[in-house]
């Protein structure tokens, strides 16, 4: 490259040009830089930075939002907050659902993955299943409805009466389930609303494990199994290392959804559910600032739950490290 | 260029030289396999039917006979949902909504990745960081002071406060997604443009983006989904009735539902919204699933 351009200088004189172009700051380049990377960055600062930055500093407030006073009161909302039974409920019901949902989805939809990628035939080529990519489009669906509508339809196949579950239920002989409120009972609303979002997310964890499966050189898994190793074998020794990266991006991706949960929670047990069961951080913090008003106090809420979250990913990042994974934060 | 290789490799373009024989370890796997891919087909799908079905019935009915047919095929709980239920103008509203907060976050995220991507300068990677954190933090921890910073500029509860929030927390993911993109297009591209005599803004527009084609798709789905689905700040910033958008329509119509009781006008709103995605989503899905590869396995 730089040779080519020494050759060339000699005789045309535009690379010397260009090259001197490039470093002269012509009102060309400079509107050019202060709109493309001043517009963007404005928006962004004011937007998501400013009230993060903000946020910080309210929580320390005993400010009510519409009065004009705001007193400093140091650490005491966080004191508040760790005696506020209600919100311990709630991070103990976040806890649950950042442990369980990640491991249940990802071990799903990798069992799905692996039947519709490399689950076929034992002799011959590396292959799926016959009709998998049926299976994948319709795994895939639940992945574009809206939350939100995933909530209501879900709320309604559970209806004690006329839902859908408990006449499936009926109907198989099950007839102590005729009128079970499964949103409206402690023992199940959690269990029910986590149903839920996996329902809505293994296929887009299968899909993305397909792709990475694909991306594992077939040879692999060729020599896996002349060397003599099972299916199940070639998952875990084959499959699953190689795959790592990917399933540490999603136990992230699906532990940030965990720890948010807000519109599964809203749509299917506004109030927390029975006994607060289905209650999360989310709730809490949006009913104490929108209907309680208390600006302040939510915003501790709020750093609470960036703060867990970030300890969450941190948590990931380290345990994939420890245990011999690649350190490659994206 | 992925669907291709997605056909190699599951055998379907290649011809196999022999068939190979199954052997009956082989049969029983596969039809274990077939057994649990079929169930999960079917707790996705059931759940589908059964809100499609029941939407063309009576609130009546509903209650009478839930797994039965309905008695005849009429469209009053569409044409109820859309009118006296407000959907329509939902629709609408988020239509507004999404398509120019799209427009806006595709050209100002392609703008300034492509300058982090493409040039050097002091402080470049310090708001590479800054955009990594936008991402990371939870969105419910700006949602008071956004409240407040909407309100002092006027606009809180108008459909222009509510695109450029959406515009600025799309913009992290956005410029993270079409940076990588634009770091894998040669050098030499750029300075061909600039021997032509074109400037930066020609570069951009009429060499740079046009290349980055592939990678602005993938981004605009993933940012459509987003956005379409987005709950939390239209609940938040946006309480005024006539601006509500589909998803927080759709909330207060449920809760609402569960006074006045007209079910099957809820089931037929709710058909309403997942028609339009589900058909975009069976056209694209090929594109889709390979945006999703494509995004997580950079």
């Amino acid at each position: 490259m730089i040779d080519l351009s020494s050759q060339v200088r000699p005789d045309s004189g535009k690379p010397a040009a260009i090259r001197s172009r490039r470093k002269k700051l012509t009102f060309d380049k400079v509107s050019f830089m202060v709109v493309f990377l001043g517009l963007p960055l404005a928006v962004y600062v004011v937007f998501v930075i400013s009230p993060f930055v903000q946020a910080a500093y309210y929580s320390m407030t005993d400010w009510s939002g519409f009065s004009a006073s705001m007193n400093f009161i140091g650490v005491d909302n966080y004191v508040k907050l760790v005696h506020n039974d209600t919100f311990m409920k709630a991070l103990g019901n976040n806890i649950i659902l950042v442990i369980v949902l990640p491991i249940v989805t990802i071990i799903l939809s990798l069992i799905l993955a692996t039947l519709v990628t490399v689950g076929g035939s034992s002799r011959g080529q590396i292959k799926g299943l016959k009709n998998s990519s049926f299976y994948r489009v319709v795994s895939f669906f639940p992945y574009v409805i809206p939350a939100i509508i995933i909530g209501i339809m879900w709320t309604q196949i559970y209806d004690p009466s006329n839902g859908l579950v408990n006449g499936i239920l009926t109907g198989m002989g099950f007839d102590e389930f005729k009128s079970f409120p499964w949103l409206g009972d402690e023992r199940t609303a959690m269990i029910a609303t986590m149903f839920v979002i996996v329902w809505g997310f293994i296929g887009f964890y299968m899909v993305l494990f397909v792709a990475a499966i694909k991306g594992i050189p077939a040879e692999l898994f060729e020599a896996a199994r002349i060397d003599g190793a099972g299916r199940v074998r070639t998952l875990v020794s084959i499959t699953i290392p190689l795959i790592r990266d990917n399933i540490q991006t999603a136990y992230v991706y699906m532990g940030i959804l965990a720890l948010d949960a807000f519109v599964y929670m809203q749509v299917m047990n506004s109030g927390g559910g029975p006994n607060n069961s289905t209650l999360v951080m989310s709730q809490q913090l949006f009913s104490t600032a929108f209907t309680k008003n208390q600006f302040g106090y939510s915003s501790a809420m709020g750093v609470v739950l960036a703060a867990v979250t970030l300890a969450f990913s941190g948590l990931v990042f380290l345990v994939n490290r420890l245990t011999g994974g690649k350190d490659d934060v994206r | 260029m992925m669907s291709l290789k997605e056909a190699v490799r599951s055998g379907s373009v290649t011809v196999r030289p022999r068939k190979a024989k199954e052997t009956k370890g082989d049969k029983a796997v596969a039809a274990v396999s077939h057994t649990m891919l079929l169930i999960w087909s079917l707790i996705v799908i059931l759940p589908l039917l059964w809100t499609l079905m029941t939407s063309f019935k009576t609130t009546r009915e509903i209650f009478a006979s839930p797994f039965s047919l309905p008695e005849q095929w009429n469209f009053d709980n569409y044409v109820s949902a859309w009118t006296t239920a407000g959907i329509g103008s939902y629709f609408v509203n988020t239509i507004i909504v999404v398509g120019f907060a799209l427009v806006i976050v595709m050209v100002l995220g392609a703008m300034c990745a492509y300058v982090l991507a493409r040039f050097k300068f002091p402080g470049s990677r310090g708001i590479y960081y800054l955009m990594l954190a936008g991402l990371t933090f939870p969105i419910f921890l700006a949602i008071v002071p956004l409240f407040f910073i909407l309100k002092n500029i006027g606009l809180l509860n108008t459909l222009p406060g509510l695109i450029i929030v959406y515009v600025a927390f799309a913009l992290p993911f956005t410029v993270f997604f079409l940076f990588s993109f634009f770091k894998t297009l040669p050098d030499e591209i750029g300075e061909a443009a600039a021997i032509d005599g074109a400037g930066e803004w020609r570069t951009f527009f009429q060499v740079m983006l046009p290349m980055a084609k592939p990678g602005l798709a993938s981004v605009l789905i993933f940012n459509f989904l987003g956005l379409w689905n987005q709950f939390l700040i239209p609940v938040a910033l946006n309480t005024n009735v006539g601006h509500y958008v589909l998803s927080q329509g759709m909330a207060a119509f449920a809760s609402q539902a569960g006074y006045a009781v007209n079910f099957g006008a809820l089931f037929a709103a709710v058909v309403i919204t997942v028609v339009p995605v589900l058909i975009v989503y069976i056209i694209f899905q090929r594109q889709l699933q390979g945006s999703v590869s494509a995004g997580t396995n950079k």
